[in-house]
């Protein structure tokens, strides 16, 4: 099974202010902004007030009423996205053998929603210890084991073979899909649906980034709170939302005729073994992710058209992700767009890998790199091109798209334009 | 030619033993680790049994920073690798820091700790949850802890499949080894035996209700009625077999041979469940024919109807008695997560003891034509083993595993 390439053949995105591949493209080629002041409870109580929420309703995209009330917002999110890449992707599941097709769903934080909301009820408040089972919901086993979220997606789609959550923290967007690749490539499955979801904004949610300032108190600008690289910004700003793909071996999706819009030619990822939540500056362990990864694609850093950045929005990780593009490019980095998507639709932490996939995948197909919004005066140590403000047309061939998360996760994906490399 | 992924550590934290050694002679010894709950007043609850790591204190095995920013379940973790990387006579200051990692399983993440800080959020305020909350409860800790602790910079990962996630982690530790890494500590640790954890297994509906620790989780019994949940796991040093020759290995447990994993059809499809066509993969990946199988461990659900389709895939594959079966998790409950991993030591202890452990309390069911295990171990040439495991919704992964001796 050596030399099995994998390509993407399909694409769903649910993201704030875009819903679907089309609206979710849109808003980042017109660098508009998804971010506001939080509706889904009152936010009055909280450090950081704004989010990047999806104006979501499930009715509308074709869940039933059994399916909304037993899935968290997550698993809606991720089978919506996980039809929509199906339906782009034109492939039957009917032609493929039911345990060759696997799915892996990525996600930092499961049910949280759920969890949070069913826990107020259960301890009546937060008053019991010993909290009351008989008000709890029948279905919160499935919050309780975010497993769940790889088994909604398999029910949809008709999957037969290997279904799971990968759960890296803010990586898992990247190492769901790399994992699937890895699935594809060992001959272990042939179809892989893959992705990540994440539904957050909940108070619990808010508490903790509350607890260590990782969350922006910019409350007065929610449309601008979100500013990857500027010297102004204080934090990022939580989102929501998922995407999926369909992956295939690259030869049988070119018999059966799909479109192939990109190649997952690298991947790889690194621990930075050094704490939970902080980064060191010089950036070392995820430049030996992007070096693997490229290596892996067999790729040189000239290469790279576009770098699609972690970008959240905190000082460590401006300044981190900074220096590991240089310390892996080199020279290159200099000459190279890098742009944050998630200065428009937040950070949704497990699920913003993958919408970042799909962000990367459509700047090749348009060949326009997204811009960072709000970026209007760069931090003086973040001294790189960061497209600000406006999207630019950019021939885009190559692109290298990284998280990094807690945990100390570093992730890199190497993504081509299938053509380029003729099998 | 693909690099073989052996075991050369083995660290266990059982309900029925602390180490693989008080583990392996309890499990042989038929002593079990289920009782009723200490760690909270069960009595409210319609189940009132779990298997606890009794006796355990963090503060003896973990630098005190660590206590107040880890749950319950990733202190164990923590000490089971420590214990795992002793067993295998690492010193990872001596290894590649690139070329180690941690891939681990988790089912629930660390929700004793999540129950606190939402108690703090509820009944006082935002501003009261601990800073720790952001990362000390989710399913990516375990990994990112064990990491830092020991310097290990390498591909890693977390795979949450409920309890068949404990194979898949092993499986893809093996995946890692093949592309090069030389060292993956992995396998699985969960612990969730607090009030809202309770709450939300009980809503899973696949409790036992019995108030009677031996009678309480019978897997292929005529009076099976529900598992017993535990707490606790196993973690393993999985090595690319030529790297720890390198480092001086002169003696492995064995190889992580064969892997598969499916998913049952969606409820109401009518098609056959998919346990059977995982033992075939695992199987065929590990090029090992049924009969070379000397053990299954059993995923052991003690649902009636999942016993039926895990007896009926195992007959299907082996032949009607035609494997020695067991569950010696019968001493410890279903440990989410960890429950596989656990299996994984116990098969490896078998090959190395010549001793299949007990499916402790059980009489089987004679619905089911099973060579099971029961009452007392059985000596046994043991080469090569099945572990399988399932998870809530329809995950089945089965891995087999071959001494190298």
């Amino acid at each position: 099974m050596t030399g099995r390439r994998v390509v993407i053949t399909g694409i769903g995105v649910l993201a704030p202010g875009g819903i679907g591949v089309k609206n979710f493209w849109s808003l980042l080629s017109e660098g508009r902004t998804s971010t506001r002041e939080i509706t889904f409870f009152d936010p009055s109580p909280f450090r950081s007030r704004v989010a990047a929420e999806a104006d979501f309703d499930p009715w509308e995209h074709g869940l039933g009423p059994q399916e909304i009330r037993r899935m968290d917002r997550a698993a809606q999110f991720a089978v919506v996205a996980a039809r929509e890449a199906m339906a782009d992707s034109g492939l039957d599941l009917d032609d493929v053998a039911p345990h060759r097709a696997g799915v892996t769903v990525g996600s930092a934080v499961g049910a949280t929603m759920g969890l949070d909301r069913e826990y107020r009820v259960v301890s009546d408040g937060g008053r019991l210890d010993l909290v009351d089972h008989e008000y709890a919901v029948p279905h919160l086993y499935d919050y309780f084991v975010p497993s769940s979220f790889a088994a909604e997606v398999a029910w949809s789609a008709g999957t037969e073979g290997p279904a799971t959550v990968v759960s890296t923290g803010c990586t898992s967007g990247l190492d769901s899909v790399g994992y699937a690749v890895e699935l594809i490539r060992d001959g272990t499955a042939d179809v892989m649906i893959a992705g990540a979801t994440d539904a957050p904004i909940s108070p619990i949610t808010v508490a903790c980034f509350d607890a260590i300032k990782a969350t922006t108190p910019r409350n007065d600008d929610p449309e601008h709170a979100s500013r990857p690289f500027d010297r102004t910004r204080n934090g990022f700003v939580l989102g929501e939302g998922a995407a999926m793909f369909v992956l295939e071996e690259l030869e049988s999706a070119r018999r059966r005729g799909a479109h192939l819009y990109a190649e997952i030619a690298g991947y790889a990822s690194r621990c930075n073994a050094f704490h939970m939540t902080g980064l060191r500056p010089d950036g070392r362990e995820m430049a030996e992710a992007i070096r693997a990864a490229l290596d892996e694609a067999r790729a040189d850093p000239e290469d790279v058209d576009y770098i699609n950045a972690h970008g959240s929005g905190t000082k460590q990780n401006d300044r981190h992700e900074t220096a590991a593009f240089k310390r892996s490019l080199g020279e290159h980095a200099r000459r190279t767009p890098v742009s944050s998507i998630k200065s428009m639709v937040g950070h949704s932490l497990g699920a913003i890998g993958s919408i970042e996939i799909a962000a990367s995948v459509l700047a090749m197909e348009n060949n326009v790199v997204p811009p960072t919004a709000n970026l209007h005066v760069p931090d003086p140590e973040c001294d790189l091109d960061y497209v600000p403000l406006t999207a630019r047309d950019w021939r885009t061939d190559t692109v290298l798209t990284v998280g990094s998360g807690f945990g100390g996760f570093q992730s890199a994906m190497v993504l081509t334009r299938p053509e380029r490399n003729p099998a | 030619m693909t690099s073989r992924a052996v075991v050369t550590g083995i660290g266990v934290v059982s309900p029925n033993g602390f180490g693989a050694e008080d583990y392996w002679t309890a499990t042989c010894g038929g002593k079990s680790g289920i009782g009723r709950i200490t760690r909270f007043d069960p009595q409210r609850y319609p189940a009132r049994l779990a298997g606890e790591v009794s006796g355990f204190s963090a503060e003896d095995h973990l630098p005190s920073r660590l206590i107040p920013q880890t749950d319950r379940m990733t202190q164990l973790a923590l000490v089971g690798a420590d214990h795992a990387l002793a067993d295998a006579g690492v010193s990872t200051g001596d290894l590649p820091e690139f070329g180690m990692g941690v891939v681990t399983a988790s089912s629930c993440g660390g929700f004793e700790f999540g129950q606190g800080e939402l108690q703090n959020l509820w009944s006082k305020g935002g501003q009261y949850v601990s800073a720790y909350q952001s990362f000390a409860w989710f399913y990516a800790v375990n990994t990112g802890q064990i990491s830092i602790r020991n310097g290990m910079r390498g591909p890693s990962g977390v795979l949450v499949s409920d309890q068949a996630g404990g194979l898949d982690a092993i499986a893809q530790a093996r995946r890692l080894i093949r592309k090069g890494s030389d060292l993956i500590l992995s396998g699985g640790v969960d612990a969730s035996i607090c009030p809202w954890g309770w709450v939300a297994q009980l809503a899973g509906g696949r409790l036992s209700t019995s108030e009677q620790p031996d009678r309480a989780y019978l897997p292929f019994d005529t009076d099976a009625a529900g598992h017993v949940p535990g707490e606790g796991g196993a973690l393993l040093i999985i090595e690319d077999a030529e790297a720890a020759r390198r480092r001086g290995v002169t003696r492995v447990y064995g190889e992580i041979r064969g892997y598969g994993s499916t998913f049952d059809p969606r409820p109401g499809s009518g098609r056959e469940p998919a346990l059977r066509k995982a033992i075939e993969i695992a199987l065929d990946d590990a090029g090992l024919s049924p009969g070379e199988i000397d053990v299954v461990f059993a995923d052991a659900a003690a649902v009636p109807e999942l016993d039926r389709v895990e007896a009926t895939a195992i007959t299907e594959v082996f032949g009607r008695r035609g494997v020695p079966v067991t569950a010696p998790k019968t001493m410890t409950g279903r440990l989410g997560s960890g429950a596989a991993p656990l299996d994984v030591a116990a098969a490896f202890l078998a090959m190395r003891t010549g001793v299949i452990p007990p499916t402790a309390n059980v009489t089987l069911s004679p619905e089911y034509d099973l060579d099971l295990v029961t009452t007392l171990p059985r000596r046994a040439s043991v080469n090569a083993a099945v572990v399988l495991a399932r998870g809530h919704g329809g995950f089945n992964s089965a891995v087999v595993l071959r001494s190298t001796d």
